[in-house]
């Protein structure tokens, strides 16, 4: 087909790959920019999510973050942090991608953080008491380490799901491979569609390999990760 | 094999025209496994009896139990049920016609304690007012309240979900009845209660019953007979429980029926089945010489007072001194023992009596008197 | 918060939702119509695929990899693959939501049926129930809380990306979002937004309701 032989010559052409809107350093951004706001979302719900989730306490918290995460569409979100970040002097682009993506991503780590935390089995977290762990002892020599697999899997599915937002923030002056997307939709630039749609998806199932293999080293041994339900988010 | 008794030989099909259900050398080896988990198992089970499946774990009771309606498909061998040959008949058919009870009770949680109930009888195509009627007098059968005809399985408390599975498995009424450790997971209490309802239930269903469990105690108390299996289903013996506590065929069902094997077999045995001795029996007015007498004979110190079938007590001999037997201020029985109690019960009454011994009446009719002693003998003779 | 006014323009100028009531409105029918098709379409598929998976256990593990990639791919990306050929459509639209429908729905459909108890089952078989029967019986109406929960999850994350198909021509509530977005008019992003939100607790709703109906005995406890 024609189509997809323009799309090999567009991948196989260096200037493709070059400049400063080239496929190379639009991957790098959308990549760095990702990772970027997955750990700043880990960072500010994992802390407070661990908390609650010993102190078995916000079960209503966590059940409405994940139920909020799922109805609030993510289209519906990038697209108003740009007034937001226009009238706040941030600028269209980098900040109400970033701030957008943050948001998005807090709720499915916080929420399977908690309930992973939280559903360790009580009769482990008894004796370990029992045996005369303080709290803070508890926490990290045996609640974490039982809840990691479940918070592996939320970080994981969140970077899938930020990789795949990141997207949008070709809407709203963002760089990233969106743009190939959005510019061929406007232009009807078939190429430019099929070639980001490819490295898009590339790079979210890449990411997602990624953390499957990455498991073995993170996880304690004798634990697997659970079954991907565990975590639902929306993949935009 | 070569210890079984008599009783568990299979005779020729035209000997014993009652059996309602036949195992005859029945096998079952599971794919990947490579001791068969029953080996040549023949059995017979009368119409209108219980026969008990009893045995450790491993021992293939439950298996052989689901061969005969097919849940497991037998490796080898026949199996015959009402005269049908259960291995020819397609397992629906043939499962209708025998009523299943689980220990997990398998209730279906969408249905309604009725709907539950009416499952059989549906599946046979029943009308609609036949199944509502059978629905009704099933429920009072098995001791529920009408009211809880419309409630859901997870509503009802353990012991009235086992009852339903009771009710339900006799919906269309089967003439043959598994039961497979049906009262394992409920309470004690319950269960206790539950097995003194299926026997008064029996009495008045007559089904044929098979029954799986792995509790001795539960076993002697509902089979007429009973089994007991050996790891790799072997049979080790069949007979009544009286037959296996006296005579029990080897050191294996001797093991199993447990060192309190007499003891057991005192709750088997009615006071009635005995030939009762009068006891040290006097008249009032009796001399001393005549009491001493007596009292020699049984070897105890005291005598009881009768008076025209009526016991009137009983006193020590040192009570006498010179005078006549009194006919009152005497010592009183305290336990009188009905003729209908089992053995256990007298041996009881007689170890926490001050005279050693107890009466025994058929209402306010004395029978004759009962020791320790006499109990002993009946149980070694 | 943040949504007070600044720079003398309102983030909110209700005049202008009271003037597009119609608009709104088509928009609705729009929204729920892309919703509605994408879930009957993902059910029926999903509905195959899972008896073909229980059938045969050994296409569970290809059905739910190739149904786990597509959710994974990105729905931009999955859009983009089908824009060139089938255009900016509302065939394009429906393809990407109904695959988004799959993993979800196939998952709870075939653990809502594994999930009957094993014991419930045998009893059945053991009254003389044909498999087929209880099939239909016992396992499908046990499984139903189970599956319209998955219809749930599915329908309030469809709703969620209908938005998002505004980019290739659809949209819904989402035609307003992107519209707000090219003439920086607050108003329609949050009027897009807000609304999706009340839609998929519409939904959320709706098959609670169809739960409690086609499973009352899962509602009722020992008191």
């Amino acid at each position: 087909m024609n189509l997809l032989s323009d799309v090999l010559d567009f991948f196989l052409t260096a200037q493709s790959w070059t400049g400063d809107d080239g496929l190379l350093i639009r991957t790098v951004d959308h990549l760095a920019l990702s990772l970027f706001a997955t750990m700043v979302a880990v960072a500010l719900a994992l802390p407070p999510a661990v908390w609650l989730g010993h102190r078995r306490r916000g079960a209503f918290l966590a059940v409405a973050l994940v139920n909020v995460g799922r109805a609030v569409p993510s289209f519906g979100i990038v697209a108003l942090a740009l007034p937001i970040s226009l009238r706040l002097g941030l600028g269209l682009g980098f900040w109400p991608t970033f701030v957008a993506l943050v948001a998005l991503a807090m709720p499915p780590v916080f929420t399977n953080t908690y309930s992973g935390i939280r559903e360790v089995d009580p009769a482990i977290v008894e004796a370990a008491a029992g045996m005369g762990m303080t709290d803070v002892q508890v926490l990290r020599t045996t609640e974490l380490p039982l809840a990691t697999p479940v918070i592996w899997t939320a970080v994981r599915v969140s970077t899938v799901q930020v990789i795949a937002t990141a997207t949008l923030g070709a809407v709203i002056g963002w760089g990233g491979l969106g743009r190939y997307l959005i510019d061929g939709f406007a232009q009807g630039n078939d190429v430019w569609v099929l070639a980001g749609g490819i490295m898009v998806a590339a790079l979210a199932l890449l990411a997602d390999a990624a953390f499957t293999v990455a498991e073995r080293w993170v996880l304690p041994r004798g634990l697997s990760s659970r079954d991907r339900s565990e975590v639902e988010t929306v993949a935009v | 094999m070569n210890n079984l008794p008599k009783l568990s030989a299979v005779p020729p099909r035209s000997a014993m025209p009652d059996a309602m259900i036949r195992l005859e050398h029945v096998s079952k080896t599971f794919p990947g496994s490579a001791a068969p988990a029953v080996r040549d198992l023949s059995l017979e089970v009368p119409e209108g009896e219980i026969v008990v499946l009893v045995g450790p774990s491993g021992c293939g009771k439950t298996t052989t139990l689901k061969m005969i309606n097919r849940i497991i498909e037998p490796t080898a061998g026949d199996i015959w049920v009402a005269g049908v040959n259960a291995i020819a008949t397609e397992p629906h058919v043939l499962r209708r016609q025998i009523g299943y009870v689980i220990q997990q009770t398998g209730l279906f949680p969408h249905r309604t304690v009725a709907q539950n109930v009416a499952t059989v009888p549906r599946l046979l195509g029943w009308d609609r007012p036949s199944i509502d009627d059978r629905v009704v007098e099933l429920i009072e059968l098995v001791g529920l309240e009408p009211e809880m005809a419309d409630r859901y399985p997870a509503e009802l408390s353990g012991g009235q979900q086992q009852r339903v599975g009771v009710a339900r498995a006799l919906a269309a009424d089967p003439p043959v009845l598994l039961m497979d450790e049906p009262f394992g997971a409920v309470d004690p209490i319950i269960r206790a209660r539950l097995q003194v309802e299926l026997l008064g239930l029996q009495a008045q269903v007559r089904k044929t019953i098979v029954f799986v469990t792995h509790d001795i105690d539960e076993a002697i108390q509902l089979g007429d007979q009973v089994a007991i299996l050996n790891v790799g289903g072997v049979l080790e013996q069949i007979g009544t429980p009286e037959d296996l506590l006296r005579e029990p065929a080897n050191e294996f069902v001797a093991e199993f029926l447990g060192t309190d094997r007499g003891l057991k077999r005192l709750s088997l045995i009615p006071v009635h089945a005995l030939d009762l001795d009068p006891g040290p029996v006097v008249a009032p007015g009796a001399s001393k010489q005549e009491s001493l007498v007596v009292a020699e004979r049984y070897e105890v110190d005291w005598v009881a007072v009768e008076s025209g079938g009526e016991l009137l007590g009983w006193l020590y001999l040192a009570e006498l001194e010179n005078g006549r037997v009194p006919a009152a201020d005497l010592r009183p029985f305290r336990t009188r023992l009905a003729a209908t109690a089992t053995l256990k019960e007298a041996l009881n009454a007689i170890v926490t009596s001050r005279a050693k011994a107890a009466a025994v009446f058929d209402d306010d009719r004395y029978l004759g008197m009962l020791t320790a002693d006499r109990i002993s003998d009946e149980i070694t003779q | 918060m943040i949504l007070a006014q600044t720079e003398g323009r309102p983030l909110v100028r209700w005049d202008w939702i009271f003037d597009h009531l119609d608009d709104i409105w088509a928009r609705t029918l729009e929204h729920v119509t892309l919703t509605g098709i994408a879930l009957i379409f993902g059910f029926a598929i999903s509905l195959g695929l899972s008896l073909l998976a229980i059938r045969y256990r050994r296409t569970y593990s290809p059905i739910t990899w190739v149904a786990g990639l597509l959710y994974t791919i990105p729905s931009l990306a999955l859009f983009a693959f089908l824009v060139p050929f089938t255009g900016l459509s509302l065939l394009t639209a429906e393809i990407g939501l109904v695959s988004y429908t799959l993993l979800i729905l196939i998952r709870n459909i075939v653990a809502g049926i594994d999930g009957v108890s094993p014991a419930v089952l045998e009893a059945a078989f053991g009254m003389g129930y044909t498999s087929r029967r209880a099939f239909w019986d016992v396992q499908m109406p046990l499984a139903v809380p189970v599956i319209v929960a998955g219809l749930r999850v599915a329908s309030v994350t469809t709703v969620g990306l209908v938005t998002v198909t505004s980019l290739i021509g659809q949209g819904g509530y989402g035609a307003f979002i992107l519209r707000g977005l090219r003439r920086d008019f607050p108003t329609e992003i949050l009027v897009g937004t807000v609304l999706s939100v009340l839609l998929a607790v519409v939904f959320d709703l709706l098959f609670l309701q169809i739960e409690r109906r086609t499973a009352p005995w899962a509602h009722r406890r020992v008191v």
